[in-house]
């Protein structure tokens, strides 16, 4: 498949907004950007003043051709780069951005499948884009959201999640804490889980998985235990365990 | 760090291949598996990328970035067309 050239972009900060205690968007104005795909990504990479570098892959939350691209990063803790970006990275401040980068974990309206989008935690953000392209293509075909999260505030943009339910639906799952009156107790992804929240394998869903890479191989693994062809599971691991 | 997948590769791979590193298949030539770059699993990033295959585990082939220079050690990998 062609692709546009992939080069270097010096993005600005434009937006920052807070998505939660550990998360933010962040939204650059990259001159020259070719705009991009749903699920695509970029490499950022940061340069010090003594000329160290450090570069790590963000998958784009924002799609089409506009040059502003909207990127969300979760804080972890002991990290080198997350920490910099949701909590010191300021409006008006550059970072080099490779991209956009990716074909495979990419959904494009051209699918006729329908789509089953499985996140966990942060994994939302390349599967956040397919909901948007699916919006913005007025697309009729089938497509939802299982979402798994440590607890309700965990949530990266609920409300434009919730907005969208009538079109690309979300059931939500919770691992740690559920909000007052839920009926289902906190607790991992379990096989029933899966089957009950996800497209079967006799509707020939082409099924996205997005998270740390744990969550990943587990949920693939069910998957395919539920039936599904391995190659109608499109997975990508964000580390982590 | 746990492994990652070759998505990752998008960009590292992107000056080597002239057409989308991940949706170019190979086939591992210890097991014969084939599959997209991006179905292979990754170690070691950011610093380098051990490209292993996903059915025997066997490397693939190596890749490092240093510089802006690329470098790729071809292990055991068959390159075949993008799929
Ligand atoms: C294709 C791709 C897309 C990605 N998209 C996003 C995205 O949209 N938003 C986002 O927030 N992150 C995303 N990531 C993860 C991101 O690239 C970084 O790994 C993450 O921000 C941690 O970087 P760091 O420098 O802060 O931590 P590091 O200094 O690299 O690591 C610190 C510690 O955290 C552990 N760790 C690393 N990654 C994770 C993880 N994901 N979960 C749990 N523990 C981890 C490491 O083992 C290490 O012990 C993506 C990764 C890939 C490969
Ligand atoms: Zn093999």
């Amino acid at each position: 498949m062609r692709r546009p050239p992939v080069g270097w972009f010096t993005g600005s900060l434009v937006r920052a907004t807070s998505l939660t205690d550990s998360a933010r968007s962040l939204t650059f104005s990259v001159p020259g950007w070719p705009g991009n795909l749903a699920g695509q990504h970029v490499d950022l990479r940061l340069t010090a003043s003594d000329g160290y570098q450090a570069t790590r892959s963000y998958s784009i939350a924002s799609v089409g051709p506009d040059t502003d691209v909207e990127l969300a990063v979760e804080r972890l803790p002991d990290g080198e780069v997350s920490p910099f970006l949701v909590d010191d990275l300021e409006v008006g401040d550059s970072v080099e951005l490779r991209g956009p980068l990716g074909g495979w974990f990419v959904w494009r309206p051209e699918h006729p499948e329908p789509v089953q989008l499985i996140a966990g935690g942060s994994g939302v953000v390349p599967l956040l884009a397919m909901t948007r392209a699916h919006t913005d293509a007025r697309s009729t075909v089938p497509m939802q959201l299982l979402y798994s999260l440590r607890t309700p505030e965990d949530a990266l943009y609920r409300d434009e999640l919730q907005q969208r339910s009538s079109t690309t639906p979300t059931t939500w799952h919770y691992t740690r804490t559920v909000p007052p009156g839920w009926t289902r107790a906190a607790g991992r992804l379990t096989p029933d889980d899966l089957r009950s929240a996800t497209l079967p394998p006799e509707r020939g869903p082409l099924t996205f998985v997005c998270g740390p890479t744990g969550f990943v191989e587990t949920v693939a693994r069910g998957l395919i235990d539920l039936g599904h062809q391995p190659d109608s599971i499109r997975t990508e691991r964000f580390g982590g365990i | 760090m746990q492994h990652l997948d070759g998505n990752v590769l998008a960009g590292p791979a992107s000056e080597l291949f002239p057409s989308e590193p991940t949706t170019t298949r190979g086939q591992c030539l210890s097991c014969s598996d084939i599959a997209t770059l991006a179905q292979a699993m990754v170690y070691g990033a950011p610093m380098g990328y051990v490209v292993r295959c996903r059915g025997c585990d066997g490397v693939l082939v190596v890749i490092t970035e240093h510089d802006g220079q690329t470098t790729v050690n071809m292990h055991s990998l068959r390159l075949l067309s993008e799929l």
